[in-house]
Protein backbone atom coordinates (compact mmCIF):
# COMPACT_ATOMS: atom_id res chain seq x y z
CA UNK A 1 0.00 0.00 0.00
CA UNK A 2 1.20 3.84 -0.26
CA UNK A 3 2.61 6.07 2.52
CA UNK A 4 -0.64 8.08 2.49
CA UNK A 5 -2.80 4.88 2.90
CA UNK A 6 -1.39 3.57 5.26
CA UNK A 7 -1.02 6.60 7.37
CA UNK A 8 -5.41 7.07 6.95
CA UNK A 9 -5.45 2.99 8.09
CA UNK A 10 -3.19 3.54 10.78
CA UNK A 11 -4.87 6.46 12.27
CA UNK A 12 -8.20 5.50 12.04
CA UNK A 13 -7.50 2.32 13.90
CA UNK A 14 -5.60 4.24 16.27
CA UNK A 15 -8.52 6.69 17.22
CA UNK A 16 -10.43 3.74 18.09
CA UNK A 17 -7.97 2.49 20.63
CA UNK A 18 -7.72 5.40 21.87
CA UNK A 19 -11.00 6.55 21.73
CA UNK A 20 -11.90 2.92 23.82
CA UNK A 21 -8.66 3.71 25.71
CA UNK A 22 -10.18 7.41 27.09
CA UNK A 23 -14.03 5.29 27.88
CA UNK A 24 -13.21 2.35 29.43
CA UNK A 25 -9.41 3.80 31.22
CA UNK A 26 -7.94 0.62 30.02
CA UNK A 27 -4.48 0.89 28.02
CA UNK A 28 -5.23 2.36 24.22
CA UNK A 29 -1.55 0.60 23.99
CA UNK A 30 -2.63 -2.79 24.12
CA UNK A 31 -4.73 -2.40 21.08
CA UNK A 32 -2.04 -0.62 18.91
CA UNK A 33 0.44 -2.94 18.55
CA UNK A 34 -2.12 -6.13 18.02
CA UNK A 35 -4.00 -3.68 15.02
CA UNK A 36 -0.80 -3.33 13.50
CA UNK A 37 1.39 -6.70 13.65
CA UNK A 38 -2.23 -8.59 12.75
CA UNK A 39 -3.99 -6.90 10.79
CA UNK A 40 -0.88 -4.48 9.08
CA UNK A 41 1.72 -7.01 9.10
CA UNK A 42 4.27 -4.70 10.50
CA UNK A 43 6.93 -5.94 12.35
CA UNK A 44 6.52 -6.11 16.06
CA UNK A 45 9.77 -3.66 16.68
CA UNK A 46 7.89 -0.40 15.10
CA UNK A 47 4.52 -1.76 16.83
CA UNK A 48 6.08 -1.35 20.21
CA UNK A 49 7.68 1.94 18.99
CA UNK A 50 4.81 3.40 18.03
CA UNK A 51 2.66 2.15 20.64
CA UNK A 52 5.07 3.58 23.51
CA UNK A 53 5.05 6.83 22.31
CA UNK A 54 1.15 6.97 21.93
CA UNK A 55 1.53 5.51 26.07
CA UNK A 56 3.04 8.45 26.48
CA UNK A 57 0.67 10.76 24.81
CA UNK A 58 -2.11 9.48 25.99
CA UNK A 59 -0.40 9.81 29.75
CA UNK A 60 0.51 13.13 29.35
CA UNK A 61 -2.70 14.57 27.58
CA UNK A 62 -4.69 13.49 30.72
CA UNK A 63 -2.41 14.39 33.35
CA UNK A 64 -4.28 18.00 33.57
CA UNK A 65 -7.72 16.04 33.97
CA UNK A 66 -6.74 13.26 36.49
CA UNK A 67 -4.95 15.90 38.80
CA UNK A 68 -7.99 17.97 39.63
CA UNK A 69 -9.80 15.77 42.72
CA UNK A 70 -6.79 15.24 44.36
CA UNK A 71 -6.70 11.57 44.30
CA UNK A 72 -3.39 10.41 43.32
CA UNK A 73 -0.51 10.30 45.61
CA UNK A 74 2.78 11.38 44.27
CA UNK A 75 4.95 9.91 46.83
CA UNK A 76 3.88 6.39 46.27
CA UNK A 77 3.90 6.83 42.30
CA UNK A 78 7.98 8.78 42.83
CA UNK A 79 9.01 5.95 45.16
CA UNK A 80 7.92 3.05 43.11
CA UNK A 81 9.05 4.53 40.02
CA UNK A 82 12.35 4.09 41.12
CA UNK A 83 11.45 -0.23 40.40
CA UNK A 84 8.95 0.69 37.61
CA UNK A 85 11.70 2.88 35.17
CA UNK A 86 14.53 0.71 36.19
CA UNK A 87 12.01 -2.43 35.52
CA UNK A 88 11.82 -0.40 31.94
CA UNK A 89 15.13 -0.38 30.85
CA UNK A 90 15.69 -3.75 31.67
CA UNK A 91 12.67 -4.75 29.44
CA UNK A 92 13.77 -2.65 26.76
CA UNK A 93 17.42 -4.52 26.71
CA UNK A 94 15.09 -7.80 26.49
CA UNK A 95 13.55 -6.05 23.84
CA UNK A 96 16.52 -6.05 21.60
CA UNK A 97 17.43 -10.14 22.66
CA UNK A 98 14.01 -11.49 22.21
CA UNK A 99 13.23 -13.08 19.35
CA UNK A 100 9.38 -11.47 17.93
CA UNK A 101 7.67 -14.71 18.16
CA UNK A 102 8.79 -14.97 22.17
CA UNK A 103 7.51 -11.29 22.12
CA UNK A 104 4.48 -12.01 20.47
CA UNK A 105 3.26 -14.61 22.65
CA UNK A 106 4.07 -12.79 25.67
CA UNK A 107 2.25 -9.89 24.62
CA UNK A 108 -0.97 -12.84 24.09
CA UNK A 109 -0.23 -13.43 27.72
CA UNK A 110 -0.44 -10.06 28.79
CA UNK A 111 -3.67 -9.29 26.53
CA UNK A 112 -5.00 -12.49 28.53
CA UNK A 113 -4.38 -10.77 31.78
CA UNK A 114 -5.58 -7.32 30.93
CA UNK A 115 -8.75 -8.98 29.31
CA UNK A 116 -9.97 -11.25 32.24
CA UNK A 117 -9.36 -8.13 34.49
CA UNK A 118 -11.80 -6.44 32.29
CA UNK A 119 -14.19 -9.06 32.00
CA UNK A 120 -14.26 -10.32 35.76
CA UNK A 121 -12.73 -8.03 37.87
CA UNK A 122 -14.87 -5.01 39.38
CA UNK A 123 -13.46 -2.16 41.76
CA UNK A 124 -12.95 -3.40 45.46
CA UNK A 125 -15.76 -1.17 46.69
CA UNK A 126 -14.20 -1.92 50.19
CA UNK A 127 -12.85 1.59 52.18
CA UNK A 128 -9.53 0.47 53.43
CA UNK A 129 -9.01 2.52 56.86
CA UNK A 130 -5.65 0.26 57.73
CA UNK A 131 -2.30 1.46 59.50
CA UNK A 132 0.38 2.04 57.46
CA UNK A 133 3.56 -0.39 58.37
CA UNK A 134 6.73 0.81 59.41
CA UNK A 135 8.52 0.93 56.61
CA UNK A 136 5.36 3.01 54.39
CA UNK A 137 5.61 5.08 57.62
CA UNK A 138 9.13 5.67 57.30
CA UNK A 139 8.69 7.08 53.71
CA UNK A 140 5.42 9.05 54.35
CA UNK A 141 3.59 7.11 51.87
CA UNK A 142 -0.22 7.77 53.44
CA UNK A 143 -2.07 10.41 52.54
CA UNK A 144 -6.00 10.82 52.29
CA UNK A 145 -8.44 11.21 49.94
CA UNK A 146 -12.01 12.44 49.28
CA UNK A 147 -15.28 10.21 50.50
CA UNK A 148 -18.68 11.59 50.20
CA UNK A 149 -17.32 15.05 50.62
CA UNK A 150 -14.70 14.84 53.34
CA UNK A 151 -10.84 13.47 53.06
CA UNK A 152 -10.53 9.77 54.12
CA UNK A 153 -6.94 9.22 55.76
CA UNK A 154 -5.30 5.52 54.15
CA UNK A 155 -2.22 4.06 55.32
CA UNK A 156 0.12 1.96 53.07
CA UNK A 157 1.54 -1.52 53.29
CA UNK A 158 4.39 -3.64 51.95
CA UNK A 159 6.93 -1.70 49.98
CA UNK A 160 8.78 -4.50 49.18
CA UNK A 161 6.28 -6.51 47.43
CA UNK A 162 4.76 -3.26 45.74
CA UNK A 163 8.33 -2.67 44.14
CA UNK A 164 8.98 -6.22 43.25
CA UNK A 165 5.68 -6.13 41.11
CA UNK A 166 6.80 -2.61 39.71
CA UNK A 167 9.47 -3.93 38.69
CA UNK A 168 7.80 -6.08 36.76
CA UNK A 169 5.26 -3.77 35.45
CA UNK A 170 8.55 -1.93 34.22
CA UNK A 171 10.06 -4.47 32.54
CA UNK A 172 6.36 -5.89 30.73
CA UNK A 173 6.00 -2.21 29.57
CA UNK A 174 9.76 -1.80 27.63
CA UNK A 175 9.29 -5.30 26.28
CA UNK A 176 6.20 -4.61 24.70
CA UNK A 177 5.93 -1.19 24.33
CA UNK A 178 2.71 -0.91 26.91
CA UNK A 179 1.66 1.13 29.75
CA UNK A 180 1.19 -1.59 32.13
CA UNK A 181 -1.46 0.22 34.05
CA UNK A 182 -3.14 -2.50 34.90
CA UNK A 183 -0.60 -4.79 36.87
CA UNK A 184 0.32 -1.57 38.78
CA UNK A 185 -3.05 -1.11 40.01
CA UNK A 186 -3.42 -4.37 40.65
CA UNK A 187 0.17 -4.15 42.74
CA UNK A 188 -1.14 -1.35 44.42
CA UNK A 189 -4.79 -1.77 45.26
CA UNK A 190 -3.87 -5.85 46.11
CA UNK A 191 -0.40 -5.42 47.76
CA UNK A 192 0.04 -2.72 48.66
CA UNK A 193 -3.83 -1.79 50.14
CA UNK A 194 -4.06 1.32 48.51
CA UNK A 195 -7.45 2.46 48.01
CA UNK A 196 -8.79 2.04 44.77
CA UNK A 197 -9.35 5.01 42.95
CA UNK A 198 -5.88 6.65 44.79
CA UNK A 199 -4.31 3.67 42.78
CA UNK A 200 -6.03 4.61 39.29
CA UNK A 201 -5.08 7.72 39.47
CA UNK A 202 -1.29 7.65 40.93
CA UNK A 203 -0.94 4.57 38.22
CA UNK A 204 -1.97 7.38 35.63
CA UNK A 205 0.73 9.18 36.28
CA UNK A 206 3.42 6.49 36.50
CA UNK A 207 2.38 5.37 33.10
CA UNK A 208 4.29 8.27 31.43
CA UNK A 209 7.32 8.05 32.88
CA UNK A 210 7.77 4.64 32.91
CA UNK A 211 7.03 4.18 29.07
CA UNK A 212 9.76 7.36 28.91
CA UNK A 213 12.44 5.64 30.75
CA UNK A 214 11.72 2.47 27.59
CA UNK A 215 12.16 5.47 24.97
CA UNK A 216 15.30 5.97 25.21
CA UNK A 217 16.31 2.72 24.42
CA UNK A 218 13.86 2.71 21.79
CA UNK A 219 14.53 5.97 20.10
CA UNK A 220 18.45 4.86 19.44
CA UNK A 221 17.37 0.94 18.38
CA UNK A 222 15.25 2.52 15.78
CA UNK A 223 11.76 1.04 17.26
CA UNK A 224 10.45 4.60 17.20
CA UNK A 225 10.10 5.40 13.32
CA UNK A 226 8.34 8.11 12.30
CA UNK A 227 6.18 7.20 9.50
CA UNK A 228 4.35 4.62 11.50
CA UNK A 229 5.16 6.21 14.87
CA UNK A 230 3.37 9.81 13.30
CA UNK A 231 -0.11 8.00 12.53
CA UNK A 232 -0.65 6.28 15.75
CA UNK A 233 0.41 9.44 17.81
CA UNK A 234 -1.87 11.59 16.15
CA UNK A 235 -4.58 9.05 15.84
CA UNK A 236 -4.66 7.69 19.42
CA UNK A 237 -4.50 11.81 20.71
CA UNK A 238 -7.53 12.29 18.30
CA UNK A 239 -9.70 9.44 19.48
CA UNK A 240 -8.93 10.05 23.18
CA UNK A 241 -9.92 13.45 22.87
CA UNK A 242 -13.13 12.48 21.28
CA UNK A 243 -13.92 9.81 24.10
CA UNK A 244 -13.76 12.69 26.59
CA UNK A 245 -16.09 14.48 24.72
CA UNK A 246 -18.40 11.45 24.77
CA UNK A 247 -20.69 11.15 27.65
CA UNK A 248 -21.51 7.59 27.52
CA UNK A 249 -20.89 7.16 31.35
CA UNK A 250 -23.81 4.47 32.06
CA UNK A 251 -22.37 2.31 29.52
CA UNK A 252 -19.23 2.24 30.54
CA UNK A 253 -19.99 -1.66 31.87
CA UNK A 254 -21.06 -2.76 28.39
CA UNK A 255 -18.16 -0.94 26.96
CA UNK A 256 -15.79 -3.02 29.63
CA UNK A 257 -17.42 -6.15 28.32
CA UNK A 258 -17.00 -5.59 24.47
CA UNK A 259 -13.41 -4.71 25.24
CA UNK A 260 -12.69 -7.79 27.20
CA UNK A 261 -14.19 -10.04 24.83
CA UNK A 262 -12.09 -8.31 21.80
CA UNK A 263 -8.69 -8.14 23.87
CA UNK A 264 -9.25 -11.85 24.37
CA UNK A 265 -9.43 -12.36 20.54
CA UNK A 266 -6.48 -10.56 20.14
CA UNK A 267 -4.77 -12.13 23.03
CA UNK A 268 -5.62 -15.60 21.29
CA UNK A 269 -4.47 -14.04 17.76
CA UNK A 270 -1.29 -13.01 19.07
CA UNK A 271 -0.21 -16.32 20.34
CA UNK A 272 -1.44 -18.12 18.13
CA UNK A 273 0.66 -16.36 15.33
CA UNK A 274 3.56 -16.18 17.15
CA UNK A 275 3.97 -19.59 18.02
CA UNK A 276 3.61 -20.57 14.33
CA UNK A 277 6.04 -17.93 13.29
CA UNK A 278 3.52 -15.48 11.02
CA UNK A 279 4.40 -12.91 13.43
CA UNK B 1 0.52 28.10 46.65
CA UNK B 2 -0.47 24.48 47.92
CA UNK B 3 -0.09 21.12 47.04
CA UNK B 4 -3.46 20.80 44.69
CA UNK B 5 -2.93 23.99 43.18
CA UNK B 6 1.04 22.89 42.05
CA UNK B 7 -0.43 19.73 40.67
CA UNK B 8 -2.64 21.17 38.97
CA UNK B 9 -0.14 23.45 36.82
CA UNK B 10 1.89 20.76 36.37
CA UNK B 11 -1.17 19.04 34.72
CA UNK B 12 -1.85 21.70 32.29
CA UNK B 13 2.15 22.55 31.33
CA UNK B 14 2.25 18.75 31.01
CA UNK B 15 -0.79 19.09 27.91
CA UNK B 16 0.27 21.95 26.65
CA UNK B 17 3.89 19.97 26.05
CA UNK B 18 1.32 17.62 24.42
CA UNK B 19 -0.55 19.87 22.01
CA UNK B 20 3.13 21.24 21.04
CA UNK B 21 4.57 18.11 20.56
CA UNK B 22 1.45 17.12 18.69
CA UNK B 23 1.65 20.18 16.19
CA UNK B 24 5.44 19.05 15.37
CA UNK B 25 4.63 15.89 14.17
CA UNK B 26 1.92 16.89 12.27
CA UNK B 27 4.07 19.45 10.26
CA UNK B 28 6.12 16.53 9.50
CA UNK B 29 3.59 14.14 8.93
CA UNK B 30 1.71 16.63 6.35
CA UNK B 31 5.32 17.26 4.95
CA UNK B 32 6.23 13.62 4.74
CA UNK B 33 3.25 12.93 2.92
CA UNK B 34 3.24 15.68 0.46
CA UNK B 35 6.63 14.05 -0.21
CA UNK B 36 6.09 10.41 -0.32
CA UNK B 37 2.21 9.89 -0.89
CA UNK B 38 2.17 7.40 -3.33
CA UNK B 39 5.58 6.01 -2.34
CA UNK B 40 5.45 1.92 -1.49
CA UNK B 41 5.89 1.52 2.18
CA UNK B 42 6.96 -1.87 3.47
CA UNK B 43 7.25 -2.47 7.72
CA UNK B 44 7.04 -6.02 7.28
CA UNK B 45 10.49 -6.95 8.17
CA UNK B 46 12.48 -4.57 10.96
CA UNK B 47 15.38 -2.45 10.31
CA UNK B 48 17.33 -0.17 12.21
CA UNK B 49 16.59 3.63 10.48
CA UNK B 50 19.39 6.01 9.56
CA UNK B 51 21.46 6.86 13.00
CA UNK B 52 20.16 10.06 12.13
CA UNK B 53 16.94 9.90 13.04
CA UNK B 54 17.91 7.78 16.50
CA UNK B 55 20.18 10.11 17.62
CA UNK B 56 19.15 13.54 19.68
CA UNK B 57 21.85 15.93 17.81
CA UNK B 58 20.89 14.00 14.42
CA UNK B 59 17.37 14.79 15.10
CA UNK B 60 17.25 18.11 15.56
CA UNK B 61 19.69 18.58 12.90
CA UNK B 62 17.43 17.03 9.96
CA UNK B 63 14.26 18.88 12.02
CA UNK B 64 16.39 22.20 11.41
CA UNK B 65 16.79 21.12 7.98
CA UNK B 66 12.92 20.74 7.26
CA UNK B 67 13.24 16.80 6.71
CA UNK B 68 9.88 15.28 7.12
CA UNK B 69 11.27 11.90 8.83
CA UNK B 70 13.49 14.53 11.48
CA UNK B 71 10.72 17.07 12.01
CA UNK B 72 8.09 14.21 12.81
CA UNK B 73 10.44 12.66 14.97
CA UNK B 74 11.53 15.63 16.81
CA UNK B 75 8.06 15.87 17.82
CA UNK B 76 8.21 12.50 19.45
CA UNK B 77 11.08 13.34 20.99
CA UNK B 78 9.50 16.39 22.90
CA UNK B 79 6.73 14.46 23.77
CA UNK B 80 9.21 12.28 25.35
CA UNK B 81 10.21 14.90 27.07
CA UNK B 82 7.07 15.83 29.12
CA UNK B 83 7.16 13.04 31.44
CA UNK B 84 10.64 13.92 32.25
CA UNK B 85 9.70 17.37 33.00
CA UNK B 86 6.90 16.06 34.73
CA UNK B 87 9.57 14.58 37.09
CA UNK B 88 12.12 17.21 37.22
CA UNK B 89 9.23 19.65 38.43
CA UNK B 90 8.46 17.42 40.80
CA UNK B 91 12.10 17.57 42.46
CA UNK B 92 11.48 21.19 42.48
CA UNK B 93 8.34 20.62 44.27
CA UNK B 94 9.96 18.51 47.08
CA UNK B 95 12.95 20.99 47.28
CA UNK B 96 10.62 23.83 47.92
CA UNK B 97 8.60 21.53 50.60
CA UNK B 98 12.10 20.80 51.98
CA UNK B 99 11.08 17.35 51.23
CA UNK B 100 14.95 15.99 51.01
CA UNK B 101 13.99 12.45 51.50
CA UNK B 102 11.92 12.60 48.18
CA UNK B 103 14.13 15.32 46.71
CA UNK B 104 16.38 12.40 46.30
CA UNK B 105 13.72 9.43 45.44
CA UNK B 106 12.48 11.84 42.66
CA UNK B 107 16.51 12.65 41.36
CA UNK B 108 17.01 8.94 41.30
CA UNK B 109 14.03 8.53 39.14
CA UNK B 110 15.13 11.14 36.75
CA UNK B 111 18.82 9.35 36.57
CA UNK B 112 17.09 6.28 35.28
CA UNK B 113 15.02 8.70 32.67
CA UNK B 114 18.49 10.49 31.65
CA UNK B 115 20.41 7.00 31.63
CA UNK B 116 17.92 5.80 29.35
CA UNK B 117 18.16 8.91 26.85
CA UNK B 118 21.50 9.22 26.92
CA UNK B 119 21.53 5.67 24.47
CA UNK B 120 19.99 8.37 22.03
CA UNK B 121 23.33 10.47 22.02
Amino acid sequence: MSALEFTVVVWVLSALAGFLGALTGLGGGVVVVPALTLALGVDIKYAIGASLVSVIATSSGAAAAYVKEGYSNIRIGMLLEIATTIGAVVGAYLAGVTSTHIIAIIFGLALLQAGYQSLFKGSSDAERHIESDRLCKFFRLGGDYPVDGRRQEYGVRNVPAGFGMMFGAGALSGLLGIGSGAVKVIAMDQAMKIPFKVSTTTSNFMIGVTAAASAGVYLSRGYIHPPVAMPVMLGVLTGAFLGTKVLVRARVKTLKLVFGVVILALAIEMIVNGATGRI
Amino acid sequence: MDDQRLEEIIGQLLRAGVLLAAAVVLAGGVLYLVQHPAGRIDYTTFVAGPESLRTLTGIVKLAAGLDSRGLIQLGLVLLIATPVARVVMAVVGFALEHDRMYVVVSLIVLGVLLFSLMHAT
